[in-house]
């Protein structure tokens, strides 16, 4: 075997969905406590290079082709470069304001009375921009015809069956929620999330200029949402799943015949019959106990008793109670986010709770 | 051509029309802000933080355009697309083949992905900026919903072509519905819903069924996404839009340190 194959199966043994997120975590926090150091210009030129020439050099491989150049693809490719770019964009400027905050120097962004006039400044940018993304669009054109496939048709189900793109991060979470969590419910939590963000956020700090330093919890917050469970599972989804939405490394071939031995288990299993070696309980409820203490307790435990750490106890009492607990039950449905597949690729759990009967599945 | 120029330029009409001299000085420059109803979106002086790319990514601004190029190019595509099962397909088909610099649908479909990226980079850094604390909090709650309608807009668009692409997309996008609590036959709890024994929420009745005016992606479900792409939710945005643009004036205009 050639060096080349080496790494190629390298890489996609490596690109299984727990090393490529534990991974990208990693990175993200990295990126987040050396801000400093690794958005200085030649830092982030290096990395520019590297992503670049990693892409091209994929480009050469079949199956990585085949599924990152199709069109309806390539915008997910420009997305990662674009909040890439604009990553550092940010946290560069984040940096020098925080290095000049500290020598008591003023902000990169001036004072409220530097004011210009918005016929030509402002009217000239925005004509300029107008004029770029006309161009840009029409290339793109040019270039990437709109996909069409076969008419449609019902009874011809493709496999793998995918939401456009934009979508594919909660599409993803379907591998370890079931639709009314991943489809219904967390949508609307990130919905209400996000529209909460200014009321719960209470920080009167870093309003209007970039800084990481005096709103650390609040940005590495969104930005974990952003970029590691929307951006990243978008890429899981789209580039790693095949047939049956099992997992294949970015240059292997998608065979629709891939076997994948599935052996997860529900909580309650574990708990009476693995733990306590005893039979099932038939009463349904006394069945999935352990299962409802757990999720209980988990989301009505933690937020009393988080408050035991002195920063939290400080952070309540300038919110009050009605913004504490919303945040953490916000936070804590996010952290699950994060828990359930740490559960499914350790101990193999399907089901904190299940009622089969109800639909109801956590 | 100074002549003719400086002709037109003292004509009826085009006084007529632009109301100031040439924008050359502080008072001209003002007035072409002023008196133009479209530039009077704008205050007439900003912030010199706010003008800079590095600042605003002029992402907000770009989501804009890319809008008004989604309607220009979708108003042209609605000349030639009925949507029916039996017309929309070879309607596309002829989008490319028949009509002059067949780019349209090409425009409609790349633009439509470069707004949902423009519209996440432009919530990427009014957060960075810390945008949406006091006074801008309810903005950014506008923006959230426009994130939301922006979406659903690209998602609606997504069934149009009526390819094998497009109604298993929206079917797995649509059987989310099926799972809503109570509300979808599949849903938690919606087994206990029942009326004098018999079920109250059935795939004949339930969310999905609503969303798609029937219990499959059929041509219920393709005329509903055709309104609701081309005329609901570019309404219900427009209005949004608006609310957005009158709030970052009245929130003070652009951030910037205090
Ligand atoms: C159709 C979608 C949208 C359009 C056309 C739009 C347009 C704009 C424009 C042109 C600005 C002026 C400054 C700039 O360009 O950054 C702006 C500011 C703002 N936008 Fe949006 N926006 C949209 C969606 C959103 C979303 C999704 C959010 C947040 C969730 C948001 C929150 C805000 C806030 C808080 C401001 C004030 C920022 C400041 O003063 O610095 N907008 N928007």
């Amino acid at each position: 075997m050639d060096a080349i194959t080496q790494i190629k199966d390298w890489i996609n043994l490596v690109s299984r969905p727990e090393i490529f997120l534990g991974a990208a975590t990693l990175l993200f926090v990295l990126i987040l406590v050396f801000y400093k150091q690794l958005t200085h210009p030649a830092a982030a030129i290096v990395v520019l290079l590297a992503s670049v020439g990693g892409y091209a050099a994929s480009m050469l491989d079949k199956n990585f082709r085949a599924i990152v150049g199709k069109p309806d693809n390539v915008p997910i490719t420009m997305l990662l470069f674009m909040t890439g770019f604009f990553l550092w964009l940010a946290l560069r400027q984040a940096a020098v304001n925080d290095t000049r905050m500290e020598r008591g120097e003023p902000l990169l962004e001036g004072k409220p009375d530097d004011k210009v006039l918005v016929w030509p400044d402002l009217v000239y940018i925005e004509f300029m921009i107008a004029c770029v993304c006309t161009i840009v669009l029409i290339v793109w054109a040019i270039a990437f015809a709109a996909p069409l496939e076969e008419p449609a048709n019902p009874s011809i189900i493709p496999n793998p069956s995918k939401a456009p793109w934009y979508f594919l991060g909660l599409q993803e979470m379907l591998v370890y929620f079931d639709p009314w969590l991943a489809g219904v419910v967390y949508p609307s939590l990130i919905i209400l999330g996000l529209c909460a963000i200014p009321y719960i956020d209470v920080n009167p700090k870093g309003n209007g200029y970039y800084t990481l330093k005096e709103r650390r919890f609040a940005i590495f917050t969104w930005l974990f949402g952003f970029l590691i469970l929307w951006v990243v599972l978008i890429v899981i989804g789209t580039f790693f799943r095949g047939p049956n939405w099992n997992f294949f490394g970015p240059y292997e071939a998608w065979d629709p015949n891939k076997a994948v031995a599935m052996v997860n288990v529900n909580l309650s299993e574990l708990f009476w019959a693995i733990w306590l070696h005893k039979p099932m309980p038939d009463n349904p409820l006394l069945r999935e106990l352990p299962g409802i203490v757990v999720f209980l307790g988990y989301l009505m435990l933690i937020p009393p008793l988080a408050l035991v750490v002195r920063p939290v106890r400080r952070l309540y009492e300038k919110m009050g109670f009605i913004r504490y607990s919303l945040m953490m039950v916000l936070a804590l449905f996010m952290a699950l986010m994060v828990i359930k597949p740490v559960l499914r690729w350790t101990v193999d759990l399907k089901y904190i709770i299940s009622f089969p009967e109800y639909f109801f599945n956590i | 051509m100074g002549k003719l120029g400086s002709y037109i330029r003292n004509s009826q009409v085009w006084k007529s029309i632009f109301r100031h001299g040439v924008p050359r000085d502080r008072r001209t420059r003002v007035m072409a802000i002023m008196s133009n109803v479209f530039l009077h979106l704008h205050p007439v002086t900003i912030r010199k933080s706010g003008v800079r790319l590095s600042y605003t990514w002029c992402m907000g601004g770009l989501t804009f355009f890319l809008f008004l190029a989604e309607t220009i190019t979708g108003i042209l595509l609605m000349f030639y697309y009925r949507p029916t099962p039996e017309y929309a397909f070879p309607d596309i088909i002829a989008l490319r083949s028949v009509i002059t610099l067949g780019l349209l649908r090409e425009i409609h479909r790349w633009g439509a992905h470069a707004m949902i990226i423009a519209i996440w980079l432009h919530m990427m850094r009014v957060f960075l900026t810390g945008s949406y604390k006091p006074p801008r909090e309810f903005n950014w709650v506008v923006g959230v919903i426009l994130l939301v309608l922006v979406m659903l807009l690209s998602f609606t668009g997504y069934l149009l072509p009526w390819d094998q692409l497009a109604i298993w997309a929206i079917t797995v996008g649509s059987n989310m519905a099926r799972a809503t609590p109570f509300a979808g036959h599949e849903g938690p709890g919606s087994s206990l819903l029942t009326l004098g024994g018999q079920p109250l929420v059935h795939a004949g009745s339930d969310a999905k069924f609503m969303l798609l005016g029937g219990p499959l992606v059929d041509e219920n479900a393709l005329l509903r996404f055709y309104v609701l792409h081309c005329v609901f939710i570019p309404f219900v945005v427009v209005i949004l839009i608006s609310v957005h643009f009158w709030r970052v004036r009245k929130d003070g205009g652009i951030s910037g340190p205090l």
